[in-house]
């Protein structure tokens, strides 16, 4: 059911894509790549590199200054208004702080991920067809959380709202999965939790998902492909293994240091 | 793979109720509300002619009658001035006698305090400058006098509040080096409220700019005086210029005001 | 062993050390009070003020006040349709502010509309509405509809729409713009956006708003009558002009009670939203 591949199979292409911002900042230089379907890929960077702008800008949340960015051959750059809606639709985002509604339960917070499938006036009055509520069910039950399906989203633990907001992305039935540091505020037993609950989701629905992860350990413990950025340049982009430490401290410009690994000390996690 | 039955929500029946209530109590408010207005309005032609005129005046005051306005409206911000200098020192005793004190009483009873600085809130300020002017007859002193017993409502309000929120700190040091109960108000109250008051009082004076120009509608003085006047006799050049006066006098004053009491706290 | 030839050294008692520019601070103080003391005498001159008319005119208002203690119920009773009215006015007019300011306040704060000129326009057009007094709104209604209770109603509108939006766009702009940001990810068309991103979080305080302002409202409504725009102020203005100052005293304590009913019943309501 929440199988996305029925509308396009979720490859982006970024083509010559550069972003500078008014006050003259850079924030992404000549960045040229494209990911496959079903990849998982990891956005590593110390901060300020340009992972937050790199993954906001594919679903156009940020916009680019130059260059041009395809969504399954679809350039969401010259996207406007209702065809911007639809690509935004297939793909789903999942934040650092969740961005749930506080005080809506966490069903209606997973429905309004359905809410560009239909047109406006359904979506202010929530009149959802069944079909959509059991679409959402189905999230909720992939994440293990269906029994919270009526609490309200802020009674919920920090880890159970970051599952919810996952549901809401499945619910969408996208293509694309972005998670824009989704677990930097997690405690890191829930850390484990979320990040394998990602790569499920990616292996089962062969889900396109772009991570950004600020943690050597995390990023190595999960990613297929890796790409490093650093000044708003790509510095490596290659497979998992060929990440050692030496890369990532190519990558970050410096000597690797504790609070790069969040499960230190968690056996089967990376090298010390 | 189609589940025949979801799950529900819980309590679905007593929120329906609540809703419904609440959908019942609105209905009847609002039936309630919409019959029997004494709504006998001139034609509506007839309305829309006027209102064409009000912007035909507007739009071109008369600006002759520019000297009187200024001379008016000047009147209008001394009753502001007068009535919000005596509320904000007037105001004080009733900030104290309606702060509540965690173990310092200045106050005999706070809660008493706090329900007269409501009552005298609750009264309107127009009706109150009517009983003034009943005492001292029209013009600007009824005015000045409404503004000002209306006022000490609002500041001693914000007053108590004020001072409830000081930094018990200045005060303990006092007490223990043994200072009366004046020498405290004097050196670790009142220097901590005092640029707290004055930027309240300036605030209030505010409101009481805009507050002047309608006393003078029912004779306290001020530009509201010549106001209704232009209004009944249909002048709308005259109220043109006397609203655009009262616009641009109430602006600046605004703009005065935010940026004094911005650099007072 | 007294001691003795505590004599301050040669260097220094006759001038304490003073802090910088005190003396010229201290000057300019007493200057700026100087100044603003004759402000306040000189309007006080201007403006005629005699402490003196008040002792006058004591005996006179404390007749009508004295009143307020032997009202008169019957003259009550028969007045109180127009306290109806004067709710009833204040109801509707609050009602139908509110729903003018929902657009409005959207316009005007800048996390909801993204294009300045439409927020500066908003905020400067509410602006200008709040510097008008309700009195003169309702004046101006009365020349243009006439006598009655519609220039009232339309009076309380424009007042009411001005102050609920200032107040619910300036909370509105403190709002959490997570969800803000999920419902741009999702997809979601601008209407769907504000129901289900805005609307949740700003609700209540919109409401408490909308319920200080129809507090306020009440009141108005009860002097508007006195420019002949309904109300209860329609048989206050008519009594005070006979000099009937016992129904006069009746009406004002009328007015009281029923505002300190609605601001107490409105009051526990705000408090159970928050």
């Amino acid at each position: 059911m929440i199988d996305g591949s029925m509308r396009g199979i979720g490859v982006i292409e970024f083509r010559d894509v550069h972003k500078v911002y008014p006050n003259g900042t850079v924030g992404l230089k000549g960045i040229n790549l494209t990911i496959h379907r079903g990849e998982f890929v990891v956005i590593v960077g110390l901060s300020g590199a340009g992972k937050s702008t790199l993954l906001r800008s594919i679903n156009r949340m940020i916009d680019i200054t130059q260059g041009e960015i395809f969504i399954d051959g679809k350039s969401i750059t010259r996207a406007k208004g209702r065809n911007l809606r639809r690509h935004r639709r297939d793909i789903g985002m999942i934040f650092q702080s969740f961005n749930l509604v506080k005080r809506m339960s966490v069903l209606n917070n997973v429905l309004s991920g359905r809410v560009a499938y239909h047109p406006t006036w359904r979506t202010l009055l929530g009149w959802y067809p069944r079909a959509d509520v059991e679409i959402a069910f189905d999230a909720l039950r992939r994440v293990n959380i269906q029994e919270k399906a009526f609490e309200r989203a802020d009674q919920l633990s920090g880890g159970q709202q970051q599952r919810v907001a996952i549901a809401r992305a499945l619910a969408q039935q996208p293509k694309i999965i972005l998670a824009d540091e989704p677990v930097a505020s997690l405690d890191p037993v829930t850390t484990d939790m979320i990040m394998k609950d990602l790569k499920r989701v990616n292996r089962e629905l062969r889900m396109t998902t772009v991570v950004n992860l600020h943690f050597v350990d995390l990023a190595r413990a999960f990613a297929d492909r890796i790409i490093g950025l650093r000044a708003g340049e790509v510095v490596f982009d290659g497979p998992v293994h060929e990440a050692t430490d030496d890369v990532f401290e190519h990558i970050y410009g410096r000597a690797l240091r504790e609070e790069d690994r969040k499960l230190e000390g968690m056996s089967a996690y990376g090298a010390s | 793979m189609t589940t025949t039955s979801l799950p529900k929500a819980p309590n679905v029946w007593r929120r329906r109720m609540r809703t419904g209530v609440i959908i019942l109590v609105l209905a009847v408010i609002y039936g309630w509300s919409f019959t029997d207005l004494s709504l006998n309005t001139k034609g509506f032609a007839q309305g829309w002619l006027i209102t064409k005129n009000i912007f035909k005046g507007l739009f071109s005051p008369e600006w002759s009658y520019s000297g009187e306005v200024l001379m008016r409206l000047f009147e209008s911000i001394e009753m502001a001035w007068l009535g919000t200098f005596i509320a904000a020192i007037l105001a004080i005793p009733f900030g104290f006698w309606a702060a509540s004190h965690k173990g310092h009483t200045y106050s005999i009873g706070p809660l008493s305090g706090k329900w007269v600085l409501s009552a005298i809130r609750t009264f309107p300020e127009i009706i109150l400058a009517v009983v003034f002017i009943v005492a001292v007859g029209p013009g600007a002193f009824a005015g000045i006098l409404a503004l000002g017993v209306h006022s000490i409502g609002m500041l001693g309000k914000l007053y108590s509040e004020a001072i409830e929120n000081i930094d018990p700190g200045p005060i303990e040091a006092l007490e223990a080096v043994g200072a009366n109960k004046l020498q405290i108000l004097w050196y670790a109250i009142l220097p901590q409220v005092l640029p707290e008051f004055a930027s309240f009082a300036i605030y209030r004076f505010e409101i009481n700019v805009r507050a002047a120009t309608v006393l003078g509608i029912v004779g306290a003085g001020g530009i509201g005086t010549p106001l209704i006047f232009a209004l009944q006799g249909y002048a709308w050049s005259r109220v043109g210029i006397i609203m655009l006066g009262i616009i641009v006098a109430v602006m600046i004053i605004d703009g005065l005001s935010g940026y004094i009491r911005s650099r007072l706290v | 062993m007294a001691l003795r030839n505590t004599e301050p050294t040669q260097t220094g008692l006759s001038t304490l050390p003073q802090p910088p520019k005190q003396l010229k601070k201290n000057l300019s103080r007493m200057l700026w009070t100087a100044l603003f003391l004759v402000t306040i005498v000189g309007a006080a001159w201007h403006t005629e003020s005699d402490p003196r008319q008040l002792a006058m005119g004591w005996p006179n208002m404390w007749r009508l006040l004295s009143q307020f203690l032997t009202p008169d119920w019957v003259y009550m009773k028969k007045v109180l349709p127009a306290v109806y009215e004067t709710i009833r006015m204040a109801i509707v007019g609050t009602t139908v502010g509110a729903i003018i300011a929902i657009p409005i306040t959207l316009l005007a704060a800048r996390n909801v509309t993204k294009n300045r000129f439409f927020v500066f326009l908003s905020r400067t057009f509410m602006n200008l509405i709040r510097t008008i007094p309700e009195l003169l709104f309702a004046a101006i209604f009365v020349a243009i509809v006439g006598i009655g209770a519609v220039a009232g109603i339309l009076a309380i509108i424009f007042f009411s729409f001005a102050i609920i939006a200032k107040l619910t766009s300036e909370s509105l702009e403190t709002i959490d713009s997570g969800p803000l940001e999920a419902m741009t990810a999702v997809g979601a068309s601008p209407l769907t956006w504000i129901r289900y991103a805005v609307m949740p979080q700003i609700l209540p305080a919109f409401i408490s708003y909308t319920l200080y302002v129809f507090e306020i409202n009440v009141r108005t409504a009860a002097v508007l009558g006195l420019v002949g725009a309904g109300g209860i102020g329609v048989p206050l203005n008519t009594a005070l002009a006979f000099l009937q100052y016992d129904r006069a005293a009746s009406i004002i304590l009328l007015i009281f009670l029923v505002v300190l009913l609605i601001e107490a019943l409105s009051g526990t309501l705000r408090r159970r939203l928050i």
